[in-house]
């Protein structure tokens, strides 16, 4: 059958393929934007626009119903977290380079756990694959810890380490650490094993079966570990700094959003909305630097049972 | 032979099937053209040839799993996808597709499932063709518990369960070694000759084909289409000794040789093939 | 499918019974005891003050301790786990069935998803607070759905669509409706990829509630619990409670291992000890 069906040439149908899912993900974005400003307008308080974004067109509309999460405290206007985004502070900063700067400093952190984490883990995961008797003990062990609520612990282990980014970063390293031995465990097992009895044949040492089979042959899995990782570092530094005294990440800008939420509604969800991107932001980078090294490999399903 | 009425089960005519171009430059494929065919009940056909000859392709046109291009399939007189949607096919596949999560009789039952058919007369069916291929006694394991020529003999029992008019089958036994493929065609041809089904049999081995069949299709590819029709005359019953005899290493060679004419760019024709066929006899 | 081999003895594994248990947990539990005892001697002798490092027994007797409030504090947080994860995974089995039904609902939603799951969502816990009410349990079990939806939703959608062509094929031939596909081939199917998902959620619905409450709740919850004696540097205490957290993780896990044993028996005799 797949002798009579002519091949599809690879470059008419690839970038296509690459822009569905942003295609896909910017569209239920906008449907979602819709959604919340179509719900303001069944049932949010009065609209009072002078200026929609500056263009000039003015507003002025009573909502037929009142629903209680609509309201501007509760659900501000998209276009009013937009603009957050532009206001100036005491000291002339905009909100949005105060946000992009404890971003950084959180991204920093779990940048730093998220590479030390999977040094650590591939580290392990080889061990593990060569010394059988630490393997059978320890797996059992890092597959139990899965089900450990970790970032429950991370602000127990930033307090007690001083509360400062070091902290942070060994959240990040140990949230980091679980999903990538897992993911490599797997993955240095996934060569073909016909491919070992060739190498074998040739008395490869250790080292060079390492070097040439199994790590190659663990890539797609790494990079699926990976994908899981990223945004779990990020997470873990965000919550790490949550109860301490850290006053330079994301964590402090949420709290302040927080406290100050009757006064500024759109701080805090401008807060959470840089978030949302820094999370986006890394997985994306993940799975972009996926497809540049693994551009000649069938895809390995991040879920599978 | 004369005395029987031959009912024909399957007309194929004029069927074509061209796969669009994809890409550029590419141009579109001619898997098939011109094939015209007639199945009368209770023939085994084999269709054999070369890689990209489009049999398979054939075959899914007959079970109306992809639509020709041009031409008509009338099977028992009415129009593939009427024929489908009346469950008068069974399909074997290359591989078994049993379902891991029933047992064996599970799998069987199935098309009586969706067939909507009560619940007692299901087991009933399903313990009958069961017996027919010999895995009474694994009704309740589980597919991967059975070796891959049980599998199969398993999903030989699901094609037959709803008694169809034609059985479809796409190199079933591929994926065997040959000890256990010669014993799966004994077996096979022990149940055709129960059950007296119409067979349609894609294959890859000449062995085969001429062992099994009343008639191999012979097709060459680029363009796919029918070189050459011979007929198996070997008696109906047929056993292990026959693989042994000298007809059947006639015709053997007989195939082989049609299926190589078209490889030195000749076309032979089923007129080529009968000639050789009556050569060989007289020498 | 190439084997000529008789077939396999139904139902046997090879070492079945009481021998495989202990050689698959004896070496992990050893590990595990070893490590504690390390600990516990780690901290006697370097006499490390409790409120940097507490050791393990140190923990064992405030958790004995203070059994009564954790309790207290346990009862109210694991209403939050459990309702975040019925609500979190039954919308994202009902949201990833219909998903997987509609090709473009797929093309477009699974990537938002997958994006969407990568997204911060506790960072949603203030707003959550806000919304369900600062002091009720809901706000938290919202927070522990929200984090159950999308693993549950991505793997629901996986589960069904990832069937083998053929397998469609098959039940094409012999005229099956898209409904009993959809019952007889798909959901089937997607049953092991669904389980994983419900296992992780387990773990995430734990997460969320927990979390959830550092930010705020009242006293007599866990999360409350543990922020609040971490911060008087209390840390046996706050330790015995994370303890808690994470019986009640692996309680769940475990609940949903047993039901996934249940709802699939074919798979007893084909499952290995991962």
């Amino acid at each position: 059958m797949a002798a009579d069906i002519a091949a599809p040439r690879p470059s008419d149908g690839a970038w296509r393929r690459r822009l569905r899912p942003i295609v896909g993900f910017l569209s239920v974005l906008v449907i979602l934007l819709i959604t919340w400003e179509a719900v303001k307008a069944i049932g949010g308080e009065r609209w009072q626009v002078d200026s929609l974004l500056g263009t000039g067109i003015a507003i002025d509309w009573q909502p037929p119903f009142q629903f209680a999460f609509a309201t501007d405290v509760k659900l501000p206007h998209t276009w009013v977290i937009a603009l957050e985004f532009g206001a100036a502070d005491a000291n002339g900063m905009t909100t949005l380079q105060r946000l992009i700067g404890a971003a950084l400093f959180t991204l920093r952190n779990a940048a730093i756990g998220f590479t030390l984490g999977s040094l650590l883990g591939l580290g392990l995961a080889i061990l593990l694959v060569h010394v059988r008797l630490l393997e059978r003990s320890l797996v059992p062990i890092i597959v139990a810890s899965q089900t450990i609520p970790i970032i429950a612990i991370a602000p127990l282990i930033v307090i007690g380490l001083k509360a400062d980014w070091f902290g942070v970063a060994i959240v990040a390293t140990y949230l980091t650490f679980f999903p990538v031995t897992i993911a490599a465990l797997r993955g240095l097992r996934a060569y073909d094993p016909r491919a070992l009895e060739l190498m074998r044949s040739y008395a490869a040492s250790r080292g060079a079966i390492l070097r040439k089979l199994r790590l190659p042959a663990s890539r797609p899995y790494l990079f699926t570990g990976f994908r899981i990782a990223a945004p779990a570092a990020v997470v873990g530094a965000i919550v790490g700094e949550l109860p301490s005294l850290i006053q330079d990440g994301l964590a402090r800008q949420i709290i302040t959003g927080m406290q100050y939420y009757s006064l500024n509604a759109a701080f805090l969800w401008a807060a959470i909305v840089m978030s949302a991107v820094l999370g986006i932001g890394v997985y994306v980078l993940v799975v972009g630097v996926e497809s540049w090294i693994l551009r000649h490999e069938r895809r390995v399903d991040a879920m599978g049972a | 032979m004369g005395d029987v009425a031959t009912r024909t089960v399957v007309e194929i005519q004029g069927v074509s099937k061209i796969f669009a171009a994809s890409g550029q430059g590419a141009r579109p494929v001619e898997a098939l053209v011109g094939i015209d065919l007639s199945v009368a009940a209770g023939e085994f056909i084999s269709l054999i040839g070369p890689s990209g000859c489009g049999k398979s392709t054939l075959l899914r046109i007959v079970g109306d799993l992809t639509a020709p291009t041009s031409g008509t399939v009338k099977v028992n007189g009415k129009p593939a996808p009427q024929a489908r949607r009346d469950r008068d096919y069974g399909m074997v596949f290359q591989a078994p597709i049993l379902f891991d999560w029933r047992s064996v009789q599970g799998n069987v039952e199935l098309p009586l499932e969706i067939n909507g058919t009560a619940k007692a007369e299901r087991a009933r069916r399903a313990a009958e063709l069961l017996a027919l291929v010999e895995l009474s006694d694994f009704a309740h394991h589980y597919p991967w518990q059975l070796s891959g020529g049980m599998q199969q003999r398993a999903a030989i029992a699901r094609a037959l369960v709803l008694d169809p008019a034609i059985l479809l089958m796409d190199e079933p036994f591929g994926a065997l070694d040959e000890m256990t493929r010669e014993r799966m065609n004994m077996e096979l041809l022990k149940i055709w000759d129960r059950t007296q089904t119409t067979v349609l049999f894609v294959t890859h081995s000449i062995a085969e084909a001429v062992f099994l069949s009343t008639r191999v299709v012979v097709m060459s590819a680029r363009p796919g289409r029918i070189a050459a029709v011979v007929d198996i005359d070997l008696p109906r019953v047929r056993t292990v000794e026959t693989r042994e005899t000298e007809a059947y290493f006639h015709f053997v060679t007989v195939v082989r040789e049609a299926l190589r004419g078209d490889e030195g760019g000749q076309q032979p024709g089923s007129t080529d093939a009968r000639r050789v066929a009556a050569e060989g006899l007289s020498g | 499918m190439t084997s000529v081999a008789p077939p396999a003895q139904p139902g046997k594994r090879r070492g079945d019974g009481m021998r495989v248990r202990i050689r698959d947990w004896g070496p992990p539990v050893i590990l595990l005891t070893a490590f504690l005892v390390v600990w516990e001697i780690f901290v006697q002798a370097f006499h490390v003050k409790q409120f940097i490092l507490p050791g393990p027994i140190a923990i064992a007797v405030a958790w004995q301790t203070y059994l009564p409030e954790l309790l207290d504090a346990a009862g109210y947080t694991v209403l939050e786990i459990i309702g975040g994860m019925i609500i979190g995974a039954t919308a994202g089995i009902a949201i990833g069935a219909i998903t997987a039904r509609y090709r473009s609902m797929q093309d477009s939603l699974m990537p938002f998803a997958v994006a969407a799951s990568s997204v911060p969502i506790l960072a949603f816990a203030p707003l959550f607070n806000n919304w369900f009410g600062l002091d009720n349990q809901l706000s938290k079990a919202m927070i522990a759905a929200a984090l159950c939806f999308f693993p549950v939703m991505i793997n629901t959608v996986r589960g069904l669509t990832n069937v083998d062509p053929a397998a469609v094929e098959l039940l094409r031939s012999i005229a099956a409706s898209e409904t009993q596909v959809f019952r007889k081939l798909r959901v089937p199917n997607s049953l092991p990829y669904v389980f994983t998902a419900l296992r992780l959620a387990a773990t995430l619905a734990t997460i969320g509630a927990v979390v959830g409450e550092y930010f705020a709740a009242p006293r007599a919850s866990l999360g409350q619990y543990i922020a609040t004696y971490s911060a008087f540097l209390n840390f046996e205490r706050s330790w015995a409670a994370i303890v808690f957290a994470c019986a009640i993780g692996i309680g769940l896990y475990v609940l949903v291992s047993i039901t996934e044993w249940l709802a699939m028996p074919w798979a007893r005799s084909k499952r290995e000890w991962s």
